[in-house]
């Protein structure tokens, strides 16, 4: 159960790159077809955010990071997560409601964090996690540590005030720290046409100084060449960057979710801009991998999350008991 | 006509839905109210109701909204904000404990805030720690605020028509498990209200006094009924309103039955059930009391995701039934 080792670079640098990039995408994509399946045979509990369709914005930002690089996530997480490194069969876990869950069972998928790959959690706040970046990489300034930060956060969470204090503040005191926006033109009901006045919501860092870009969050080559951009620049002191990767999501916010703000043809359009097969497009197109290998490359996602299930499914509920003990970590003596 | 069985969100529905016929000042916002109905199907076909601008869908930006809210109120509107989960009343916090609350008091009676603000809070969902939390006692410790705890669909259909009228803002605090359920009595066609601040007495009995709030009520009620098979009769009471807060029925109670257990769903450390314990032991019908008091209320944990340490971090039914039979079996 050790986080799986990252690796860097662009994707289409070398096959292995073109491999990486390819598995990680298939990997949350199945992993979120794994969680909605759970759900339907009433496995699962709660509710369930899923990122099908926007599976090149984590992959290809977390190219350009390291290990020791940390990030703050959303309720709509999944991608964050395995992008970043997690072990799928404790994130799986974790929404099962297992002890070897990345919480114990008491976050679920909502909050699931990983300090072995940098992951300093999903939140069940929209919004919450932009000022814990900005403050994650003040600690790598005030550390010299040389490490960035990166914020996942979504169109909606732009409008909250804890997105421009954070901005704000990451601007005057030139942090490392990437404000990655996922812009899928929905924050649940709310188009961005309704709740913005702007078109593009980079635009958005000119007020607080900080450089913004938009890219095609469904090309995970555009937002890695995006990432890189910015990941130098917060490495070289440079400060902050606003990244608004476009892209969209394909399943209903949660599970209550009736699609009544949008139409079947809107979702059908953004279903022809599928990130994955965008990719292999490229990857064939240059010719670093075979048909068969990209074929090889998907069984393995599927069965890699097969064996996150049956692992998960089989291990050891979560327990009452120690609830109480574990508000608050003992102090040291 | 007078057996209709409404669920929670019906009967909220229908007095959001009557209010705003009756008063052109009054109107909805809040986070996806609009088309999709709110997050819990409260506001339901209101948007197609009514115009937009009345049913008002907003961004994702709660000190925003009740700001605007409070200021809207503060100019002749009487608005209703919902807030999609009452932990974020925390993002709106200022403009509700700072401003809101204040504003009468503080202006020396310049100005008033009209102001409902409508959320779901408690546990049972598996949304974990920051969708499930109960804070009613937060707003109870801000003078200036009422705030309003219903039970069951009547209840809350009255109370909201009574919120809405008041000149105050309130704080009106639904539990989602409650909104898709009917509740045990018909809710009463047309514009019925019932004031803030009176005690529902549920049912009478001689043996306790059980004092429940929110969901509790309900599990508390299938408790009475279970013990008055085995010959305990209960007194339950619904406060409705945690503040103002109208402790006579239960003084009077206490001083017939000499028994009290008060339960909430909020974890118990500065819960709102100690402030009911310690306005009877101020009372003179403390010395009625024949047993110690009984407190059951949330374990002081933030609440978990996985269902079986979910259930275990809130009073049950069945925790609810062996304290009751316990301290009438052991205090005679
Ligand atoms: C402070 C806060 N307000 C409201 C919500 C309820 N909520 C959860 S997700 C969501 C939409 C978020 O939209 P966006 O930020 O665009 O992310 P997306 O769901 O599109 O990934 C809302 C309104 C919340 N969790 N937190
Ligand atoms: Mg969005």
């Amino acid at each position: 159960m050790v986080a799986q080792s990252l690796l860097m670079g662009h994707p289409l640098s070398s096959p292995d790159h073109a491999r990486h990039a390819l598995l990680y995408m298939y990997r949350i994509r199945k992993f979120e077809e794994a969680v909605e399946d759970l759900f339907g045979r009433g496995m699962m509990h709660g509710t369930m955010h899923l990122s099908i369709g926007q599976e090149a914005g984590p992959t290809g930002m977390c190219l350009a990071l390291r290990l020791e690089d940390q990030i703050t996530s959303t309720h709509r997480g999944h991608g964050h997560c395995i992008a970043k490194g997690a072990d799928l069969t404790r994130m799986m876990a974790e929404l099962l409601g297992k002890k070897i869950g990345y919480c114990g069972g008491r976050g679920g998928s909502m909050h699931i964090a990983d300090a072995e790959t940098g992951n300093l959690g999903a939140n069940g706040v929209v919004g919450g996690g932009i000022p814990i970046a900005v403050g994650a990489a003040l600690a790598s300034k005030m550390q010299h540590k040389g490490t960035v930060a990166v914020s996942f956060f979504g169109d909606g969470a732009m409008n909250e005030g804890a997105f421009h204090e954070a901005a704000n503040l990451a601007a005057i005191w030139k942090l490392p720290v990437i404000l990655f926006c996922e812009n899928n033109h929905y924050g649940m009901s709310s188009s961005t046409e309704k709740a913005f006045a702007i078109d593009r919501l980079a635009d958005r860092g000119l007020g607080y100084g900080i450089p913004g870009v938009t890219v095609d969050g469904n090309d995970v080559v555009a937002v890695y060449e995006a990432s890189e951009a910015a990941v130098a620049r917060a490495r070289n002191g440079e400060g902050p960057t606003l990244i608004e990767a476009i892209t969209y999501r394909w399943k209903g916010h949660s599970r209550s979710d009736k699609n009544l703000y949008r139409s079947k043809e809107e979702i059908d359009e953004w279903k022809d801009l599928d990130p994955i097969p965008k990719f292999i497009h490229r990857v064939l197109e240059a010719n670093l991998l075979r048909q068969d290998e990209i074929d090889a490359i998907q069984k393995q996602a599927t069965d890699q999350i097969i064996e996150a299930v049956n692992n998960a499914a089989a291990a050891e509920s979560a327990e009452p008991s120690g609830l109480l003990e574990a508000v608050f970590k003992a102090v040291s003596a | 006509m007078s057996d209709r069985m409404l669920t929670m969100a019906e009967a909220l529905r229908e007095a959001m839905g009557i209010a705003m016929e009756e008063r052109p000042e009054v109107f909805i916002l809040g986070e996806d109210i609009g088309i999709y109905g709110g997050a819990f199907g409260v506001t339901g076909d209101l948007y197609h109701r009514f115009s937009p601008l009345r049913v008002l869908d907003t961004p994702i930006s709660e000190l925003g909204i009740v700001g605007a809210a409070v200021g809207a109120a503060l100019s002749g509107m009487r608005p209703i904000v919902e807030i999609q989960f009452s932990d974020f009343t925390a993002q709106a916090m200022d403009q509700i404990a700072n401003q809101a609350a204040k504003i009468h008091f503080m202006l020396g009676g310049a100005l008033h805030v009209p102001l409902v603000l409508r959320t779901p809070q408690g546990s049972g969902t598996g949304a974990a720690a920051q969708h499930s939390q109960n804070l009613e006692t937060w707003f109870a410790n801000v003078p200036g605020l009422k705030v309003v705890v219903p039970s069951n669909p009547a209840d809350a259909k009255g109370l909201l028509l009574s919120a809405i009228d008041d000149p105050n803002p309130v704080i009106f605090l639904e539990h989602k498990l409650l909104y898709k359920i009917p509740g045990r009595d018909p809710v009463p066609e047309g514009a019925i209200r019932i004031p803030l601040g009176v005690s529902k007495v549920v049912r009478t009995g001689k043996d306790l006094t059980l004092v429940a709030t929110g969901i509790m009520v309900n599990k508390a009620f299938e408790v009475t009924e279970k013990l008055e098979a085995e010959g305990i009769s209960i007194t339950l009471i619904d406060p409705r309103t945690i503040s103002p807060l109208d402790m006579s029925p239960i003084l009077e109670s206490v001083e017939k039955t000499g028994r009290l257990l008060v339960v909430q769903e909020g974890p118990s450390h500065g819960g709102f059930i100690n402030e009911v314990i310690a306005r009877v032991s101020e009372s003179s019908s403390f010395g009625s009391l024949i047993a110690p008091i009984k407190r059951l209320a949330g374990m002081n944990i933030p609440i978990p995701y996985a269902p079986q340490l979910e259930k275990a971090a809130v009073p049950q039914v069945a925790d609810i039934e062996v304290a009751a039979r316990n301290l009438v079996k052991e205090w005679r």
